[in-house]
């Protein structure tokens, strides 16, 4: 599908990312626990992927032909769950039930429990693995929907999630696409801190990926990379998307105490303040 | 009835069931194409070789890899494929046992674990590659099955059966050739405990079964010798194939407690949280009846001949019979 943007479009997105970022807010007030950096960090790639790249029907989340959304760092789903919210998936007011007894919205996404989120996840570096059981599915059925599987940076710790990358290298799965949120932050601190990942970029181009590296808050980039990793014939795509943690907040940027912290009812009210701001 | 199906247990014909799984493969896998099998370089020797030559497009290589054959597995398995993953059960889901239960079995994608070498009758590669554990670690998993046959043909009806049925399933394989206990006719229902010697219907005496030797695996074979041997002394017993240890056949071995009175569970796996527990947790629940455990000890094996092992590690049809009497002292 020929996929033209205009300004009107990345205008509609970005005023979609706010929202996200506006529901994440209130959901975590609400919930009491859960992570708020990646969440807004990451809430333009959502963006741009629900209310642009992504071929799907938010009223039959089952559709076989639907391309797939693989979210491997589970623990940002209040950022994923306010996407499928804003595009239908099911009524927003839901998004207060985050982490509560009973809500089908896991404070880690589980598959059965919500249509339309594709898989289980949490523990990290499980996600890829995933994706690339789907896409060599879709190839044995001759099928053209692609799977995109995002990923954040410190769950390229694991072990077990560089065994996947080598394995889609050796498979040269096309219709694969990572998308890694580059935010430089973990638990216990700045990635390159905790353990260092650079030359990251390298990393993936010496597995047999093509790496193209973007601007993770700007919908224009991440569509083109997109785009371009659909052109890409020969190998899996990896899209670096460089994000800022807590984007959208100006006390809650780059600070890695904010991954798995929630803000006070006081703090939440700056922070819608600041979003809205855009709207 | 269905032991006039069993061959006379020291049967001529020794097979493994990892055999048996590799011809079911080949054979479902013709029939069925939505089949799909990796390995973690142990094609060989799990016995996926021959699907991997009939089905190339549909088997896949991760090299050694157990975790990520796991979660590929998972993403295939809930995108209409019926993957079965194979490797060495101390490796899968020996390593990867945190992917099986978060990707597989919560996310319920429809993956089949099969789980090579199990148990201490893996022999000469010693404690290493000698699963011990996995059926307490794979039985405690939520939405899990778990079946362990007995012989070359049951693996081959467990093979058939896993594919056919939805959601995660463990298998549990051996390496050793053991006796064919069953023949390909005879019936095989998961969940199902089926009686192979029953005392009271045999042709030489009529005796009252006084114990229930419930076993599952290849040492099945022992706890049939072993109730040869007890009739001889006089002692009734009824040996039950307790081939699906999830979900456990709750009504047949609660009608065992009720008409033998005791039991003596036998595994090639640790006596701690296998048939044997699964059982006791039963028992202790609905009908409690001294019990005696026949496994490996809460201890690690070692290198050596898989039957000498068997010997050392008092899993034989004579460690079998003296549990037996144990058991029955103690009603």
């Amino acid at each position: 599908m020929e996929q033209e943007i205009t300004e009107v479009k990345l205008k509609f997105i970005e005023d979609r990312a706010r929202e996200i970022r506006s529901e994440v807010i209130k959901m975590l007030v609400e919930a009491g626990s859960g992570h708020t950096a990646g969440s807004l960090g990451m809430a333009d790639v959502f963006a741009s992927f629900y209310f642009h790249i992504l071929n799907h029907d938010p009223k039959e989340p089952d559709w076989e032909d639907r391309d797939r959304l693989v979210l491997s760092n589970g623990h940002i789903c209040p950022a994923r769950y306010a996407a499928m919210a804003l595009s239908g998936y099911f009524p927003l007011k839901e998004l207060q039930t985050l982490r509560k007894t009973g809500s089908r919205l896991q404070g880690h996404p589980h598959r059965t429990s919500l249509p339309g989120l594709e898989t289980t996840s949490g523990p990290l570096g499980s996600g890829l693995g995933q994706a690339i059981g789907m896409a060599l599915s879709a190839k044995l059925n001759s099928k053209k929907w692609r799977t995109y599987c995002l990923l954040s940076d410190g769950e390229h710790d694991e072990g077990n999630h560089w065994e996947t990358v080598m394995f889609a290298g050796k498979m040269r799965l096309n219709n694969l696409t990572a998308i890694i949120d580059r935010n430089n932050i973990q638990i216990d601190g700045y990635t390159e801190d905790v353990m260092p990942l650079e030359p990251f970029r390298d990393k993936y181009i010496s597995f047999g990926w093509h790496v193209i590296e973007i601007d993770g808050h700007s919908p224009y980039e991440i569509i083109a990379a997109v785009n371009e990793a659909k052109a890409v014939y020969e190998c899996p795509t990896a899209i670096i998307a460089h994000t800022v943690p807590g984007k959208g907040v100006s006390f809650m940027e780059k600070d890695y105490l904010w991954h798995g912290k929630v803000p006070s009812e006081k703090e939440a009210k700056m922070a819608l303040e600041e979003i809205n701001k855009g709207i | 009835m269905l032991k006039e199906f069993i061959n006379k247990y020291k049967a001529d014909e020794n097979k493994a069931t990892r055999t048996g799984f590799g011809e079911a493969l080949v054979a479902e896998g013709t029939k069925n194409e939505e089949i799909v099998v990796i390995s973690a370089d142990v094609t060989n020797s799990t016995c996926c070789d021959k699907f991997a030559k009939k089905f190339p497009r549909r088997f896949f290589d991760v090299g050694v890899a157990e975790q990520s054959m796991a979660t590929i597995a998972a993403g295939l398995g809930i995108s209409g494929k019926i993957p079965f993953i194979a490797s060495y059960a101390a490796f899968s889901p020996g390593r990867n046992w945190e992917q099986i239960r978060t990707t597989i079995a919560y996310n319920d994608s429809n993956v089949k674990i099969v789980g090579s070498h199990a148990g201490i009758m893996t022999g000469s590669d010693g404690a290493t590659h000698q699963a011990t554990e996995d059926i307490a670690t794979m039985r405690a998993m939520p939405n899990m099955k778990v079946i362990v046959p007995c012989d070359a043909n049951e693996a081959i009806k467990a093979t058939i059966a896993a594919s056919k049925i939805w959601g995660p399933v463990y298998i549990r394989l051996s390496r050793e050739e053991t006796p064919l206990l069953t023949t390909p006719e005879a019936p095989f229902v998961p969940g199902k405990a089926e009686i192979f010697w029953d005392s009271s219907d045999s042709k030489k005496k009529k005796l009252s079964p006084q114990v229930c030797i419930a076993a599952c695996g290849p040492l099945l074979a022992n706890a049939l010798v072993a109730a040869e041997t007890l009739e001889k002394e006089d002692i009734g017993s009824v040996v039950l194939n307790v081939h699906t240890i999830k979900p456990l056949d709750e009504n047949k071995i609660l009608e065992m407690a009720k008409k033998c009175g005791a039991f003596v569970s036998v595994e090639d796996h640790s006596v701690i949280g296998g048939l044997g527990g699964a059982i006791a947790e039963l028992l202790a629940k609905e009908k409690p009846a001294p019990m005696e455990f026949v496994g490996i000890q809460d201890v690690f094996g070692e290198s050596g001949n898989a039957w000498e092992l068997v010997e050392k590690y008092g899993l034989s049809a004579k460690d079998i019979a003296k549990a037996v009497k144990k058991a029955i002292k103690r009603k």
